[in-house]
C-alpha cells in the first residue's frame, strides 16, 4: 500500500479517538454514560491488562488484542489509540506552526538501554513491590491527569464565562460550576510529565514514546514480528531524505535503507512525503523478516512476556498473605486511615491496582475523589482518597465504580454500594457546637442518610448527636456538614478491609393520619 | 436591595396606587398588597395537592391577588435531597407545578425556581421531579450551586446573622413565593416556612454554628418577605428528617395550608407534626421579633375539607 490516504485516515482516526478521550476526561457535567466510556478504555493496554489480571475473563482482554494489532501492524496503537501519543503529535504539530518553522528531525539512534531499562524496571517494580511505577509511566493515566488536572479547569472556567453570560440574559442551560483545585503538591508529579512530555513531543517528536513510554517499548518488541510494516523500495529510492526529516520517530536511516520498526509508530508521514514513492506500508515476506531477526530480543520477549502473564500471579499470590496496611501517620486528625472509594474492596486491594488515570476523580458528580499525596504512603500517590473536608459521597451514586477502567474500583450495584462501609464515624462532643455554645445544630444528623447519627435530647430542649456505627457506611456527609473548625466534632475514619453495613431499620409512625385540623 | 432599586420600586408602586385610584379601582389596590387577602389563612384538607391548591387559592381570591401582570416570581420549594418525591423529603413537583401555572395565569412574566440544596444539586433537581415539573409548566430552573449566583445583603436587626449572602434572584424577582414541605426536622424538630429560607442563602454552616434558631428568626427580618406560604402537608414526613430514610417515616395527612403570615404558617405546621409551638425556638423568637402571629387563635383561619 502506497496510498497517500493512509496518512490522512491516522489522523482523521485519531482526532477522533482524542476528541472522545478529552471529552470523557473533562466531562464535568456527567453527560457521557460509562458504557461509551468502557467502550472507549476497552482497548487501552495497562488498564485493560489490569482488569484482565483482576477479573481473568476474555471481556476484560482488550490488552490481548492490541498486542495482537502489534503483531500484525507494529505500533499501530501508539498513533491511533493512545491519547497521550496522539496528544503529543497535536502538540507539536501546534508547536510547529506557531514557530512557523519547518521541523527537521533526522535518524537517531535508539535509546536502547534506557528504554529497555524502563520497561524491565517497570515489569519488576510492578511484579515485587507493587503498582509503583505503572501509576507514573501509563500513558492513559498520564493522560487522564493532564485532562483532569489542567484541562477540566480551564473548560470549566470557560463554561462559567458563558454562563455568565447566558445568565445575564436569563438563560440558566448552562450553570457556574465553583472550580475546585487539588493540593498544591498534588500537582508536583503531573507538572514535571507535563512539561516533559510536552517539552520532549515539541523539539524531538515522539521521543517520549521511544525512550521511556513501557507500553511504547514492550510493542516495539512485538512491532519486530509485525507482518505489515513501512518498507523503502531500494530501486525507487533517491536518498533524498525528506522520509527521515520528517519522521517523528526519527527511526528512519534513509542511507541504509533501514527503518527501526521497534520505535515506528505507524504515523504514515514518510509514505505520504516520499516523492519517489519509494516507501510504502506493506506485508513483509518472511525472508526480510528473518533478516532482521535478533536473537537476544526474541528472548526478552520472551522472559517478558513470561513474566508479564506469568508471574503477576505468583505475586499476587503473595499479596494475599501480606500483613494489613500499615498505618498512615501524616493524615490529619484522630483518623488511622484513609478513606478509600466504594468499590476498592479494601485499600491494599484497591492501591494494588490503581494506576491514577483520574477518570474517577473527573466522574464524581461530588467532587469528593481528591488525588491522594501520602494518605496512602507512597505506593498511593496521586490515587482518588475521599476527601470529606471538600465534599461528601453521594448516597445514591455509584459513577466511580463504572468508570473505573482497571477494575480498582469494582462495580457496585446501586443497592449494595449503600450498604458499603468505607468508613467509620465517629463523634467528638467536645467538640460539638451543642456542647460548646449550647445552642442547636444538627448539621451532621441531618446530613446523614441512614441516620447513623442522630439526635439524642441533652440540656433544656437541646438535642445532641448520638451515633450507629452499626448503619453507617461512612459517606462523610456528616463531616462535611459539621461547621466546627478547626477540628470537626464529627469525622470519618476509614477502614483498611470495606465491610457490609446493617440495613437501617425503620417502624411505622406512632402519628396517624389526622381526621380534622390540629389547629 | 439597593437604595436606586427601592426609590425605583416606590416610585412604581406610587404611580400603579395612583392610577389604580383614578381609575376608581380600590378593591384592586388593597388586594395587591400582601396581608390583605380575605384570610390570614387557608388550610385545606382531603384532597390532592393540585386540588386543594386549587381551592385554597381560590378562596383566597386567586394567585393574582398576590401577582400583577408582568412580574417576574420566584417559586422556592424544598429541593434538598436527593430523594424521589414518594419520601417526602422535596417539596410535591406537582403542586410546585401547579403554582407555577396559577402564576402564569395571573400574568407573571416570569417564574423562577430554585433551591440551594444540601446534596448533590443535579441530582436533587433531577430526582425530587421538581426540574421536569417546573419546566414543563414553563418555569426556569435556576442553579444555586455556587456562591457566584449570591449577593450579600445586610439583615439590619438580627441578633445572630446580620448579614447573608443571599440568591441573585431573590433580590431580582419582584415577588417569591415560599412552597416548603412540612417535615420532621432533627434539631431544630420542625422544618417549614422559615427554615425554608436556608435555601436561598449561601452559607448553612454559619447559622449552624452559631445558634441555628436565632439565625432563622434573624433571617426573617430581611426585607424581602414571602408574599405567600403554601405548604405542602400531604404526605409529612414525621421522623427522621429532614431527609428521611424510607416509607416508614411519612405519613399521609393530605393537607395543605396557605398563609401570608410564615410565623402563622409554621405554627400551625407545628400542630400537625403534634408538637408544642413553644418547642420549636425559632417560632416564638420570630413572634417576639414583630415578624409574624404564633398565635392561631387571633387569625382569621379558612378551614375546608374536600
Amino acid at each position: 500500500m502506497r496510498s497517500l490516504y493512509l496518512r490522512r485516515f491516522r489522523i482523521l482516526f485519531s482526532a477522533i479517538v482524542f476528541i472522545c478521550f478529552f471529552i470523557i476526561f473533562v466531562d464535568f457535567t456527567h453527560l457521557i454514560p460509562s458504557k461509551y466510556t468502557d467502550i472507549l478504555l476497552y482497548l487501552q493496554f495497562i488498564p485493560s491488562l489490569l482488569m484482565f489480571y483482576d477479573l481473568g475473563t476474555l471481556a476484560s482482554a482488550g490488552f490481548a488484542s492490541v498486542l495482537i494489532l502489534a503483531l500484525l501492524t507494529g505500533r499501530t496503537y501508539c498513533s491511533f489509540l493512545c491519547p497521550l501519543g496522539i496528544g503529543q503529535d497535536l502538540n507539536s504539530r501546534i508547536g510547529g506552526r506557531l514557530r512557523k518553522k519547518f521541523r527537521r528531525y533526522g535518524f537517531k539512534k535508539p535509546f536502547t538501554i534506557i528504554r529497555y531499562t524502563i520497561l524491565a524496571a517497570t515489569v519488576v517494580v510492578t511484579i515485587v513491590w507493587g503498582i509503583y511505577m505503572i501509576t507514573l509511566l501509563d500513558p492513559l493515566s498520564i493522560f487522564g491527569r493532564f485532562m483532569t488536572y489542567f484541562a477540566k479547569p480551564v473548560v470549566i472556567i470557560i463554561n462559567n464565562f458563558i454562563a455568565g453570560i447566558l445568565g445575564k440574559f436569563d438563560v440558566y442551560s448552562l450553570s457556574n460550576i465553583p472550580v475546585q483545585g487539588f493540593e498544591l503538591l498534588a500537582y508536583s508529579i503531573p507538572v514535571v510529565f507535563l512539561l516533559l512530555i510536552a517539552g520532549l513531543s515539541l523539539t524531538k517528536g515522539r521521543l517520549y514514546c521511544n525512550m521511556i513510554c513501557p507500553v511504547g517499548t514492550l510493542l516495539g518488541l512485538f512491532s519486530k514480528l509485525s507482518i505489515l510494516r513501512i518498507k523503502i523500495d531500494e530501486g525507487k529510492c533517491s536518498k533524498c531524505g525528506l522520509c527521515s526529516v520528517r519522521c517523528k520517530s526519527s527511526c528512519i536511516d534513509f542511507l541504509n535503507h533501514n527503518i527501526d520498526v521497534s520505535r515506528c509508530v505507524n504515523c504514515f508521514n514518510c509514505v505520504s512525503v516520499c516523492p519517489d514513492k519509494a516507501i510504502s506500508y506493506s506485508i513483509v515476506t518472511v525472508k526480510t523478516r528473518e533478516d532482521k531477526t535478533d536473537k537476544d530480543k526474541r528472548k526478552f520477549i520472551a522472559t517478558s512476556l513470561a513474566l508479564l502473564f506469568g508471574l503477576p500471579f505468583i505475586a499476587r499470590g503473595q499479596d494475599k498473605s501480606a500483613p494489613v496496611p500499615k498505618k498512615v501517620s501524616t493524615v490529619k486528625e484522630n483518623k488511622t486511615y484513609p478513606v478509600c472509594p466504594p468499590g476498592g474492596g479494601s485499600i491494599e486491594d484497591f492501591n494494588s491496582d490503581c494506576t491514577a488515570c483520574s477518570l474517577c476523580i473527573t466522574a464524581c458528580p461530588n467532587n469528593v475523589l481528591q488525588p491522594a499525596l501520602l494518605q496512602y504512603g507512597v505506593k498511593g500517590m496521586m490515587q482518588p482518597v475521599m476527601d470529606y473536608r471538600k465534599s461528601f459521597c453521594t448516597y445514591n451514586c455509584t459513577v466511580c465504580t463504572e468508570v473505573c477502567p482497571t477494575n480498582a474500583l469494582r462495580p457496585l450495584a446501586l443497592e449494595a454500594k449503600k450498604l458499603t462501609r468505607i468508613g467509620k464515624v465517629n463523634f467528638i462532643k467536645d467538640n460539638c457546637i451543642v456542647k460548646t455554645e449550647k445552642t442547636a445544630c444538627g448539621a451532621c444528623s441531618e446530613a446523614c442518610p441512614t441516620k447513623a447519627v442522630y439526635m439524642i435530647p441533652y440540656e433544656g430542649n437541646l438535642l445532641i448527636p448520638e451515633t450507629n456505627v452499626e448503619i453507617c457506611i461512612g459517606c462523610g456527609h456528616c463531616e462535611f456538614a459539621c461547621p466546627t473548625t478547626p477540628y470537626k466534632a464529627i469525622y470519618v475514619d476509614g477502614v483498611p478491609v470495606h465491610e457490609i453495613a446493617q440495613k437501617p431499620e425503620n417502624k411505622e409512625s406512632e402519628i396517624k393520619t389526622p381526621v380534622d385540623f390540629p389547629f | 436591595m439597593k437604595r436606586r432599586d427601592f426609590l425605583k420600586r416606590s416610585a412604581g408602586a406610587g404611580l400603579a396606587a395612583g392610577a389604580a385610584i383614578s381609575f376608581g379601582k380600590y378593591d384592586k389596590l388593597w388586594t395587591t398588597l400582601p396581608g390583605r387577602a380575605k384570610y390570614d389563612m387557608v388550610a385545606v384538607m382531603g384532597g390532592t395537592p393540585v386540588d386543594m391548591f386549587d381551592l385554597g387559592i381560590q378562596e383566597l381570591g386567586g394567585l393574582g391577588t398576590f401577582i400583577q401582570k408582568g412580574q417576574k416570581v420566584l417559586v422556592k420549594p424544598n429541593i434538598g435531597w436527593d430523594v424521589v418525591p414518594d419520601l417526602a423529603a422535596n417539596t410535591n413537583p406537582l403542586l410546585v407545578k401547579r403554582i407555577i401555572e396559577h402564576c402564569f395565569k395571573a400574568g407573571a412574566k416570569e417564574v423562577y425556581v430554585l433551591d440551594h440544596t444540601c446534596d448533590n444539586w443535579v441530582n436533587c433537581y433531577k430526582n425530587s421531579g421538581i426540574e421536569k415539573a417546573a419546566k414543563d409548566a414553563g418555569a426556569k430552573v435556576v442553579p444555586a450551586n455556587s456562591e457566584k449566583y449570591y449577593q450579600q445583603v445586610e439583615i439590619p436587626g438580627g441578633v445572630k446573622l446580620k448579614s447573608a449572602k443571599v440568591h441573585e434572584l431573590l433580590l431580582e424577582s419582584d415577588i417569591f413565593i415560599n412552597v416548603p414541605i412540612l417535615k420532621d426536622h432533627n434539631s431544630t424538630r420542625m422544618t417549614c416556612c422559615l427554615k425554608n429560607m436556608m435555601g436561598v442563602v449561601w452559607d448553612r454552616g454559619y447559622w449552624h454554628s452559631n445558634d441555628l434558631n436565632q439565625c432563622i428568626a434573624d433571617y426573617a427580618l430581611f426585607e424581602r418577605k414571602p408574599a405567600l406560604n403554601i405548604i405542602d402537608c400531604y404526605n409529612v414526613m414525621v421522623k427522621h428528617g429532614p431527609q428521611g430514610v424510607s416509607k416508614e417515616d411519612i405519613v399521609q395527612m393530605k393537607s395543605m395550608i396557605i398563609t401570608t403570615d410564615w410565623v402563622a404558617g409554621d405554627a400551625a405546621a407545628t400542630k400537625m407534626l403534634g408538637l408544642e409551638t413553644q418547642r420549636i425556638e425559632y417560632i416564638p423568637l420570630a413572634h417576639k421579633m414583630g415578624l409574624g402571629n404564633m398565635n392561631l387563635d387571633s387569625l382569621n383561619i379558612r378551614r375546608i375539607k374536600m
